[in-house]
């Protein structure tokens, strides 16, 4: 790692502040993606802004008919939250998936969807379920949060602050693990409720993105079999030696299917 | 044998001596060691697979805050520091030997592969060498890479070295070819496969590291490494590139997690921090992160070949022809040259009664990584195209591939056997084992698993693979005809302390194995003495008179051999001091459960009655022998060892992912005696585990520029836990007949023999499709694409 | 140099830190606890597992800055005074689950924190399960499974001495 100073505001505005004065300081959380970089030298922030001192990230919290999750919130706390377990349970189950036991202990949802690594869950349930991104300044629908490759809609500065799911009918999550790093080849994220049928891809793609002819097909149907015969084209997708684009193309098929009988 | 402690001798499963320091977090690995006046080095890598070293600017470095030196290997070179040996020369087939190009331990004039090291920054602290190692300035002209070995010997192709024309190393051969021809000619069914052994990356889980340090006051040099075997690498280093004698240096390979064949070799590093902590005159430390690992650890396999058997109609091999072409990487190992020659062309015959072998092998050097043994070296590389083969010719037979198998077994009363391929077997029961090992797996009742299971979806498959291997590295006379520019005996000391308590000093080394455990029930089964109170010193050439090292499963057949050795000299004198103590005559005195008798009477002296006399010879025969009880014993062996054994997979495949997992997996091997049956079955899981890692996950892969591709844990697949099944182990033992402990060795058979039972599980699993071979590693995608475009043709069927 | 007190293994610390410092490097560095090991750079082999405040962590992606008044217990913190093993170190020895030690300490601590938090048992797949954060290249995890597999029964108090293993 080169060299970095540190600070640990206890507010949302003091962490604001250290953010906006100096463009190349990063925020960090659990530091799960931020250090691996670090380590290998791929990154050079003046300074890291932790923030997880501020109280005002904290929390899981049903309110209505939506569950809030704050930006801190690591992953083994949203896998075994009883809120999110009785409302969302395939938010639970996702979370629960992540990396792993060492990972979900210290990782957290802000910094996973604030990253957006076209490999990670949680866009996948952000997406699919229609979330909407809260930040110290605004609110973004998820369709508008996550904009390419390691890139969202955050402005410089900008902290995640908490993700509003809404409550679904069903929501499913099936993924195939890249055999190496356990990141996510191809994943579906799939749910019925207040945004309607919706269905979410991530590893296959720079980004992850919805899947408008499953979803009509979910939409007139929902079962398995409605999606199992819907071929998704290579073109565009990601591709490695782990998998090429016509493999994770033919997954987002199978991965669908499988999300759906999760959701039940 | 001798069993005074029944719980403790041959045979028992003694919980280890040496897990209460690992298990307390007090283990000593090189990284845990700081010296006094410590500094870092930071070794600065070519990011190019080749290139052309126009200039190195070190001057911003030099300058930046810690650093106390910069070299690059123009400094090393005018120093007179020697480039790195290989130890082993292998001739081509015309007798001229191999090509040799130098290896300088930092790139003088080329880089040759990503990793290669260019300079090195020695530091106050690690991060301040790495800092100003980025400082360096290297101007390089990027020249055409030959990334694999096709590209390396297309015409054209860009040349590695001066000395090594058309990037060719060795053209070698064994066998008699003319014969093998005659026999294809007569053959009823002739099999034929290609394929490919691929490249591995060891990754024992600690990292390389080394602490040089030079002492001022004598000039003495002390290496701390992680090293299988210090002594060798003390050899190396001191007389081929350092040139200092070994009388003024001691290298120490103390705690060492995991070898597997990656830590045999004498690196760039080892030299490089020693020779610097001359230069700045304190001690200097390097500890390799895990990326640094990738691209400088040396590989393991990389073949690509032909192979094809001849059968008459009864199923009986008239003969087998092989051509390999085997990637050495951009320079030659220490141990290189010999391992796809004579570890694996020597191996051919495996369990069979082949006549006729015919085995021609290409060396090429590519701009990758350098290639050596890694666990099994050769020997899973033959035992895999001979096995994979066995089970083609099956197919094309219509004979079962078990009766295909036992048609062609050496049998029991045909030892020793003489292969056409060099090696005489001692001992063994191939049949054994394989009856074993088929009820041990319920192969019988198989087909009505694989029914359950395409009822759940899953595409369910069972292979079986019998295969032998040669260990117990290796007679010198034998290996030294052979091109081995060292010996291979090994070195035991066995030291009786006045009050009984025995240390042993072997030049073996354990970094894993549990020699601390195995060896001292080796001394507590002959002399009598309890496991607790025998210290295994290994490691270190400043204790440990000499010695070969641990690798090739040579430690209890070599080394353990040379204790037994050493300890029959002990028993020689003890009855010598108990017969002058006793006043009876030597030739009465017989020595049983640790202690000395005179036959046919009570008299008798306990072993620490005789060490007391030994050492406090106030009563002791002093005109005709030495005082003190300490021998040392040089073993040489006799022969290889050979294990042998059947490994069983299932594996259970999603035919929508092409995920595959073996669900069972069933080894018998005969590994000759057991010394401590727990520690054997842990060798053989943790040897099936990289075997099924080979089989269905991991792999090295480099661009077609020579970029490595899988250059983290991030790319290349670790197995992990929920990879691999729980694997069953059982033994069948027939004594390997010339050592005296009757071992075979057990730390490679696991690696050996699984990875084709899980290739020829799958290929089984996936028999519906008309598939006739997978290669390794059969990863989700290679499965699915093969599902894939064989579906068509079912439907259309 | 920013300063951070955490206390490690029941000892209260006050150590200098350069921000950049990882919690596996205050650890082997600065308080020469070096039981705790380093395999990786990519967070993937869990040679490096401690725990911080009861949760199983990986020290090599942890900022010691970051650690400020943790309760941090590494290998070197199990055992009990009078040198008693932990019955998960135990385990490990009775099954022969380590070979090279490497990887042991992290495994260790990992299989602690595992066990912990799963009071109502583990399978056998499901203690490999939750394994996918430790790598080991020796074992095979085969015995690794069978030593956690006997020491929960000890750890949840369903078994008073650890079951011996097969001979």
């Amino acid at each position: 790692m080169y060299e970095f100073a540190y600070h640990k505001p206890s507010s949302v505005a003091d962490a604001v502040k250290l953010l906006s004065a100096d463009p190349e300081a990063r925020p960090v959380a659990g530091g799960h993606t931020l250090l691996p970089a670090l380590k290998h030298r791929l990154a050079r922030p003046t300074a890291l802004v932790d923030l997880s001192g501020i109280a005002e990230l904290r929390g899981i919290r049903r309110e209505g008919d939506k569950v809030v999750v704050g930006a801190l919130a690591r992953h083994a706390e949203v896998a075994s939250s009883d809120v999110v377990k009785g409302a969302i349970p395939a938010l639970a189950r996702l979370a629960g998936t992540i990396g792993d036991v060492q990972v979900r202990n210290r990782g957290t949802i802000g910094g996973s969807v604030a990253n957006n690594d076209p490999a990670a869950d949680y866009p996948a349930a952000v997406l699919g379920l229609g979330a909407t991104v809260v930040t110290d300044r605004r609110r973004i629908a998820a369709d508008d949060f996550f904009t390419g490759m390691f890139t969202t809609a955050l402005e410089p500065g900008e902290i995640l602050v908490a993700i509003e799911f809404p409550v679904p009918e069903k929501a499913g999550y099936a993924k195939m693990k890249n055999p190496a790093s356990r990141y996510v080849m191809t994943g579906a994220f799939v749910s019925r409720g207040p945004q309607g049928v919706r269905v979410a891809i991530n590893g296959a793609g720079p980004c992850v993105f919805r899947q408008a002819e499953m979803e009509k097909a979910l939409a007139a149907n929902w079962s398995p079999d409605a999606v199992a015969n819907i071929r998704q084209s290579p073109d565009g997708l990601n591709s490695d030696i782990h998998g090429s684009a016509e493999y994770r193309a033919h997954l987002v098929t199978v991965m669908a299917k499988r999300a759906v009988a999760d959701a039940g | 044998m001798n069993v005074v402690t029944p719980f403790e001798g041959i045979g028992a499963s003694v919980r280890r001596k040496e897990d209460l320091r690992f298990l307390s977090g007090r283990g000593q690995y090189t990284d845990d060691l700081n010296r006094q006046g410590q500094t870092w080095a930071h070794i600065l890598r070519s990011p190019h697979p080749h290139a052309r070293i126009r200039g190195i600017d070190t001057r911003a470095a030099s300058a930046m805050p810690g650093v106390l030196a910069v070299f690059t290997g123009k400094d090393m070179a005018e120093a007179g520091v020697g480039g790195l040996p290989c130890g082993w020369l292998i001739h081509n087939k015309d007798g001229s030997p191999m090509a040799e190009p130098p290896h300088p331990v930092l790139a003088v004039d080329k880089v040759r592969h990503v990793g290669d090291p260019v300079a090195v920054v020695v530091a106050e602290t690690r991060a301040q060498a790495r800092d100003a190692a980025e400082a360096i300035a290297v101007d390089y002209e990027v020249l055409p890479a030959a990334a694999t070995m096709a590209q390396a010997l297309a015409p054209g192709a860009p040349q590695l070295h001066e000395g090594a024309p058309g990037n060719l190393c060795y053209d070698w051969h064994i066998g008699d070819k003319a014969v093998v021809d005659a026999a294809f000619a007569r053959a009823h069914k002739v099999a034929t496969l290609e394929l490919v052994n691929n490249r591995l990356v060891p990754n024992a889980m600690e990292p390389r590291a080394a602490i040089g340090e030079y002492d001022r006051g004598t000039g003495d040099y002390t290496l701390w490494t992680t090293s299988q075997n210090p002594h060798v690498i003390r050899l190396l280093m001191g007389a081929n590139v350092l040139h200092i004698p070994e009388s003024r240096l001691r290298v120490i390979a103390p705690d060492v997690g995991g070898g597997f064949g990656s830590k045999i070799y004498h690196y760039a590093e080892e030299a490089i921090v020693t020779w610097a902590s001359g230069r700045v005159e304190r001690p200097v430390k390097w500890t390799a992160d895990r990326v640094e690992s990738f691209m400088s650890d040396a590989h393991g396999r990389d073949h690509v070949t032909k192979a094809e058997l001849a059968l008459d109609q009864d199923g009986k091999i008239l003969a087998l022809r092989v051509s390999t072409l085997a990637n050495m990487g951009a320079y030659l190992s220490t141990f290189a040259p010999c391992i796809p020659t004579y570890l694996y062309a020597t191996l051919l015959a495996g369990v069979y009664t082949t006549p006729a072998i015919y085995c021609e092998v290409k060396a090429v050097f590519t701009n990758t990584v350098p290639v050596d043994a890694y666990r099994g070296a050769g020997r899973p590389e033959a035992t895999y195209l001979l096995e994979r083969l066995m089970d083609v010719a099956a197919a094309e037979t219509g004979i079962d591939r078990i009766e295909l198998r036992r048609r062609n077994f050496i049998r029991p009363d045909q030892f020793p056997y003489q292969t056409p391929v060099a090696l005489q077997y001692d001992s063994g029961n191939y049949h054994a084992t394989l009856d074993q090992a088929l009820q041990a797996a319920d192969w019988a009742g198989f087909e009505a698993r694989r029914a359950e299971a395409k009822r759940r979806g899953r595409l369910r498959g069972i292979g079986v693979s019998t295969y032998i291997e040669a260990c117990g590295i290796a007679p010198s006379a034998v290996v030294g005809s052979l091109g081995a520019r060292a010996g291979l005996y090994e070195v035991g000391t066995i030291r009786v302390h006045p009050t009984g308590s025995v240390t042993v000093l072997t030049g073996a080394h354990s970094h894993g194995q549990g020699h601390e455990t195995t060896f001292a029930q080796l001394v507590a089964d002959k002399l009598g003495v309890p496991v607790a109170q025998v210290e295994v010193v290994h490691g270190d050439t400043g204790k440990v008179p000499f010695g070969m090292g641990t690798y090739g499963s040579r430690s209890l057949a070599v080394g353990g051999s040379a204790m037994m050795k050493a300890m029959d000299k002990i028993i020689a004198k003890g009855k010598r001091i108990a017969a002058h103590l006793m006043e009876a005559s030597v030739e009465d005195i017989e020595f049983e459960r640790g202690e000395f008798r005179v036959a046919g009477t009570d008299k008798k002296k306990t072993l620490t009655e005789i060490s007391v006399a030994a050492y406090v010879p106030h009563n002791y025969p002093i005109e005709e022998l030495e005082p003190g009880l300490e021998e040392t014993a040089f073993y040489d062996p006799k022969n290889f060892t050979f294990p042998a054994g059947c490994h069983v997979a299932e594996v259970e495949i999603d035919p929508e992912t092409g995920r595959t997992q073996v669900v069972n997996f069933t080894a018998v091997d005969d590994v000759g005696r057991v010394i401590n049956p727990m520690i054997v079955e842990g060798q053989v899981q943790g040897g099936v585990a990289q075997g099924i890692g080979q089989a269905l996950l991991e792999r090295c892969v480099y661009d077609e520029n020579g970029q490595l591709l899988s250059g983290s844990m991030m790319d290349y697949t670790m197995p992990r836990a929920d990879d691999l099944p729980p694997v069953g182990v059982a033994t069948h033992t027939t004594l390997c007949t010339h050592n005296p402990l009757g071992v075979k060795g057990c730390g490679e058979v696991g690696a050996i023999g699984s990875p084709p039972a899980v290739i020829n599980a799958v290929v089984d699993a996936l028999k519906e499709y008309g598939v006739r071979h997978v290669e390794m590693p059969a990863t989700p995608e290679r499965i699915w694409q093969i599902i894939n475009a064989n579906r068509p043709r079912m439907a259309a069927e | 140099m920013p300063q951070v007190t955490l206390t490690v293994n029941g000892k209260k610390h006050t150590v200098e830190v350069e921000p950049r410092t990882l919690l596996v490097e205050l650890l082997r560095e600065k308080l020469r606890l070096t039981g705790t090991h380093v395999g990786c750079d990519t967070s993937q082999c869990g040679a490096c597992v401690v725990h911080i405040n009861g949760d199983s962590v990986k020290s090599c992606t942890t900022l010691a800055v970051m650690c400020e008044g943790a309760e941090v217990t590494t290998i070197e913190g199990l055992a009990s005074p009078d040198g008693t093993l932990h019955p998960m170190q135990e385990a490990f020895r009775e099954y022969h689950a380590l070979q090279c030690g490497f990887c042991t300490p992290g495994m260790v601590m990992s299989a602690i924190d595992l066990v912990r938090k799963n009071p109502q048992g583990l399978s056998e797949e499901e203690i490999r399960h939750g394994l996918e954060g430790n790598l080991c290249r020796c074992t095979g995890y085969h015995n690794i499974v069978k030593a956690i597999a006997a020491a929960q029964e000890v750890m949840h108090g369903r078994r008073k001495e650890l079951a011996r293993a097969a001979e």
